[in-house]
């Protein structure tokens, strides 16, 4: 059975049963489980769950940017615009990395070389992947810069990123990775380290370059705020594994597998008192200490018998693009099959 | 840099002009700031030669000398005037460009000087660009295959360099390559006027300043690398498939460059040192040579010129230290 | 990133890499302390005893590195030789260590103005190259042993008392010393007892470098002809003196060579392995 939800448009982004290892002490343990989900065209997935989940992981596997030597993806398949990533040679991935696929990070004080002008940084991926040299690269630099809306563009060109405050240093990332108008953006928490007004901004940035170029989103976030505003759909990750996906509304108003009901109560909302907020008790337990089963079940309040075993993912409420990985979801009965 | 596309800096010549305007004033603020610490060594190496035990007059002349000689060359060496007045006409002195006469060979240290620095200076540079061509890549290519037999030559190398007395590397490399294999000449100094000779007796004695210079650059590229390779701009530049080479070269070595420029800025008191043992071994004219013979014949004027132009050349050493910070560091460019 | 909390395991070797380096280190060393300490009864023949007939002798099964021009035993004098090579550097480098820190954590500590100028200080000492300090200073002083061992000292105390003190600078601000301030101990007693424990890592650190620094200089000066006057034997005039003879007898500046660099290794492996042994940073990375 497909685990993917059908789309209208054929996916630019397709993930399917992606499994990645990390080498931990010389053995290598499964920090993305059977991870499946697509983005469309133009459209704005919200990758969401805590730190440790293995939502950055999933992006770096996507991208081939997995540590050497410590990363590797064991199984799965990741299509871009229906180019197979995976198994893909070094050299390849190269050429396609900033070209039909484009990410940008968390820090923007560090994801910039200080060395660099921040010109230079930016026509590089116009000069690998587009043979723009000289005055050509030089002007559609310019444009890029004038397009993410940095001010005073032309002298600001050879400026390096130390004199960049922290938000205009996104905007030069976000001219990076779209000088190529890729056909998919990976977006690793771009605003969480921006002040909140910043943010607004390059949210916006974001949504008219999509608009623009058609691009398909993939935000990784623990923000639920951010996630919806800008997402059409939500896929939520715990300790590796997809524990539900559901439209953003359907979310929001029927979260339905017990560490997403327990995310939404833990952060504040407008329209809930205070008292109501419940923080997840205890953490993430580390890949070493993983329990078998539902990776949830040492934190779950509803925790049955059934949980050491891997539940499998199910339809919420009968409709096909809500789902939940939960033995809630399966009628008593039916464990047999669905696993 | 070889980095940087020309179109990026040509194209706009404004940018240069003020690039320009800029570092002079960099240097003139760093010459500025370079004349009290001047001031200060020049005042040491008064001090240094007064506080000899002794007087000279008498250590140069001997016991036998009469009273009438021992005057003049108290005279002579201006020793018969107070302290005060001798620190200001050495200043005085100085500051004209006059290093006075040598006492032993009765010529103007500065011609002595003058005669013998472009061998030394040949001899250093030299050493600095072996040292910094074969260290920054074996740096690099160590950091690149950590835990590999590229990184264990890295490091045996440096271990070696750092351990090796220059004296002691330069008997060996004597022994080695111009006597047991005579690929080289015994004597490592050839006029100037019969160029391929000059430079095969210019080689090991380079090479032998090289390789302990290699050492310490090797060993800072390294450690610069990894911690460079690890940014996170380095995973930028991967995402936008920049190659990994020029990921290796170009983003990460410019930023490893900031260590070396420190280490190759701090090795340069240990390269002088060095160059005084490389003259003796190989025999060559130089600064070395020059201070190990004024200090055995006790020629005190010819000692204090040539502090005068070794404290010199620790001013423009360091003061080209902070201009190469410049150069690969932009945030201290525009500060 | 996640990523990143993982992906250390070549720390572990390579931390075991360092320690090996640093035990391999401490037993070379030992030994030839050993050998330098017994040396009036393990050296095979008087290091001073001349022998005209035996004048540039290769090396035999008598005598193992060969006789010099005096035709004395170049393997003695090579034993007899590490006794004062050792001797110097190791009471230089513990005397410049002494002052250098004393400097550096008094200046520190106190600092203001009387800083400023102490470290104002040490920067020119430090401006000129260490070995033609040391020339000069020989060269004033003279060539006595103590008079050795105090130039040599003089180089060092400058890097010392950097060494010593920018750890004290942030230390004085630490909350534990203010206590201590306001509980009214002495000046004396803070740094003593507070500061100088953990300054002392790095003054060690510094030290087992240093100390191959100290020997290396003494052999520099003595084979430039300023070291202890003959026919004192020290590593650097042994050298020296086969130097002289390189063409006819190279065995005599090669084995004395050798002993200088087995030690230059020997303590630079130690440096090395006490450096990762006590920087936090170099044992993660």
């Amino acid at each position: 059975m497909s685990n993917v939800v059908p789309l209208k448009t054929p996916p630019a982004l397709a993930v399917k049963d992606l499994t990645t290892g990390l080498r931990i002490r010389g053995a290598w343990h499964e920090a993305v489980r059977g991870v499946s989900f697509e983005v469309a065209p133009r459209e704005t997935v919200a990758l969401v769950g805590e730190s440790g989940c293995g939502k950055s992981l999933t992006a770096m596997s996507v991208m081939g940017l997995l540590p050497a030597k410590v990363g590797k993806i064991l199984t799965g398949s990741v299509t871009v615009d229906g180019r197979e990533m995976v198994g893909l040679a070094e050299r390849e991935l190269e050429s396609l990395r900033g070209n039909l696929v484009s990410m940008i990070f968390q820090e923007p004080m560090t994801s910039l070389n200080p060395v660099l002008p921040v010109g230079f940084q930016i026509a590089e991926t116009l000069r690998r992947h587009r043979g723009l040299d000289g005055a050509a690269a030089r002007a559609e630099v310019l444009r890029l810069m004038n397009r993410v809306q940095i001010p005073a563009a032309a002298r600001r060109i050879d400026d390096y990123p130390h004199q960049f405050s922290g938000g205009m240093r996104q905007r030069v990332m976000i001219a990076m990775a779209v000088a190529c108008r890729p056909k998919v953006l990976l977006a690793d928490e771009p605003t969480t380290a921006l002040d909140v007004t910043i943010q607004a901004q390059v949210l916006n940035l974001l949504a008219e370059l999509q608009a623009e170029d058609g691009m398909a989103v993939l935000f990784i976030t623990h923000n639920l705020g951010v996630v919806a505003s800008i997402a059409q759909r939500v896929v939520v990750m715990y300790g590796g594994d997809v524990v539900e996906t559901a439209q953003v509304e359907d979310f929001f108003a029927r979260p339905s597998h017990p560490y997403s009901a327990a995310l939404l109560s833990s952060v504040p909302r407008a329209d809930r008192r205070p008292e109501a907020l419940e923080p997840i008790p205890g953490q993430v337990p580390t890949l070493l200490q993983m329990p078998a089963g539902c990776r949830f079940q040492s934190r779950c309040p509803q925790v049955m018998a059934r949980c050491v075993e891997r539940p499998p993912l199910v339809p919420v409420g009968g409709r096909a693009d809500h789902r939940m990985r939960c033995w809630l979801g399966v009628p008593a009965g039916a464990e047999g099959e669905g696993a | 840099m070889p980095g940087l596309s020309p179109g990026m800096t040509v194209s706009f010549n404004d940018d240069r002009e003020r690039t320009i305007a800029h570092m002079l004033r960099f240097v003139a603020l760093r010459l500025v700031m370079a004349l009290p610490t001047l001031w200060a060594v020049l005042s040491l190496v008064f001090v240094l030669v007064r506080i000899v035990p002794g007087d000279p007059a008498l250590v140069i002349l001997g016991d036998q000398a009469t009273e009438e000689a021992l005057v003049a060359l108290r005279h002579r060496m201006g020793l018969d005037v107070p302290l005060w007045d001798q620190y200001l006409q050495f200043m005085g002195q100085v500051l004209r460009g006059d290093l006075g006469q040598s006492m032993v060979r009765n010529r103007p240290v500065w011609g002595e000087v003058a005669t013998v620095l472009p061998y030394t200076l040949e001899l250093t540079f030299l050493g600095i660009f072996l040292g910094v061509v074969m260290g920054l890549p074996l740096g690099v290519l160590a950091a690149q295959h950590r835990g590999g037999w590229i990184d264990a030559v890295a490091r045996w190398t440096s271990l070696l360099g750092l351990s090796f007395p220059a004296f002691i590397s330069g008997i060996l490399m004597l022994l080695l390559l111009a006597v047991e294999l005579p690929w080289f000449p015994v004597i490592g100094n050839a006029p100037f006027n019969n160029p391929p000779a000059h430079l095969r007796a210019l080689v090991l004695p380079a090479l032998n300043l090289g390789f302990i210079m290699v050492a310490y650059v090797a060993r800072v590229t390294r450690s610069g690398m990894l911690a460079s390779l690890s940014e996170d701009y380095i995973r930028t530049a991967r995402a936008k498939g920049v190659t990994a080479r020029l990921v290796v070269w170009r983003h990460a070595l410019r930023n490893a460059l900031i260590p070396v420029v420190t280490v190759v800025g701090l090795y340069f008191g240990i390269l002088i040192g060095n160059s005084v043992l490389t003259e003796i071994v190989f025999n060559r004219p130089g600064l070395g040579k020059l201070i190990v013979g004024a200090l055995n014949d006790r020629d005190y004027t010819m000692l204090q010129g040539l502090m005068v132009i070794y404290a010199l050349v620790v001013v423009v050493a360091n003061l080209a230290t902070d201009l190469a910070y410049g150069a690969v560091d932009p945030r201290i460019r525009v500060r | 990133m996640t990523v990143a909390a993982v992906s250390a395991p070549k720390g572990i070797a390579g931390r075991a890499l360092g320690n090996r380096s640093l035990m391999a280190g401490l037993v070379i060393l030992a030994l030839i302390i050993l050998l330098a300490v017994l040396a009036p009864w393990i050296s095979p023949f008087d290091p001073n005893d001349q022998d005209p007939v035996l004048s540039l002798g290769a090396p035999n099964a008598e005598h193992w590195f060969g006789t010099d021009f005096f035709g004395r035993d170049v393997l003695s004098r090579v034993i007899w030789g590490a006794r004062v090579s050792l001797f110097v550097g190791a009471v230089s480098t513990a005397i410049s260590m002494l002052v250098g820190g004393t400097i550096g954590i008094v200046s520190g500590y106190l600092g203001g103005r009387f800083d400023q100028t102490v470290m104002a200080v040490m920067d020119v000492l430090l401006s000129f190259p260490q070995l033609i300090m040391g020339l000069i200073i020989v060269a004033l002083l003279g060539a006595n042993l103590g008079d050795l061992i105090l130039a040599i000292a003089i180089t060092a105390v400058p890097p010392f008392a950097r060494v010593a003190r920018g750890p004290t600078l942030s230390l004085k601000e630490r909350d534990f010393v203010e206590a201590c301030r306001a509980l009214g101990f002495s000046n004396g007693r803070i740094m003593l007892v507070h500061i100088l424990p953990n300054v002392l890592d790095d003054l060690i650190v510094m030290g087992s470098l240093w100390l191959a620094t100290a020997i290396r200089t003494e052999a520099s000066l003595s084979f430039i002809g300023l070291g202890l006057p003959p026919p004192t034997a020290t590593w650097g005039s042994i050298i020296r003196e086969g130097f002289e003879n390189l063409l006819d007898a190279p065995w005599l500046a090669v084995f004395p060579s050798l002993a200088v660099l087995v030690v230059m290794l020997a303590l630079n492996m130690i440096g090395d392995g006490l450096r990762d042994a006590t920087d936090p940073k170099a044992a993660v990375s």
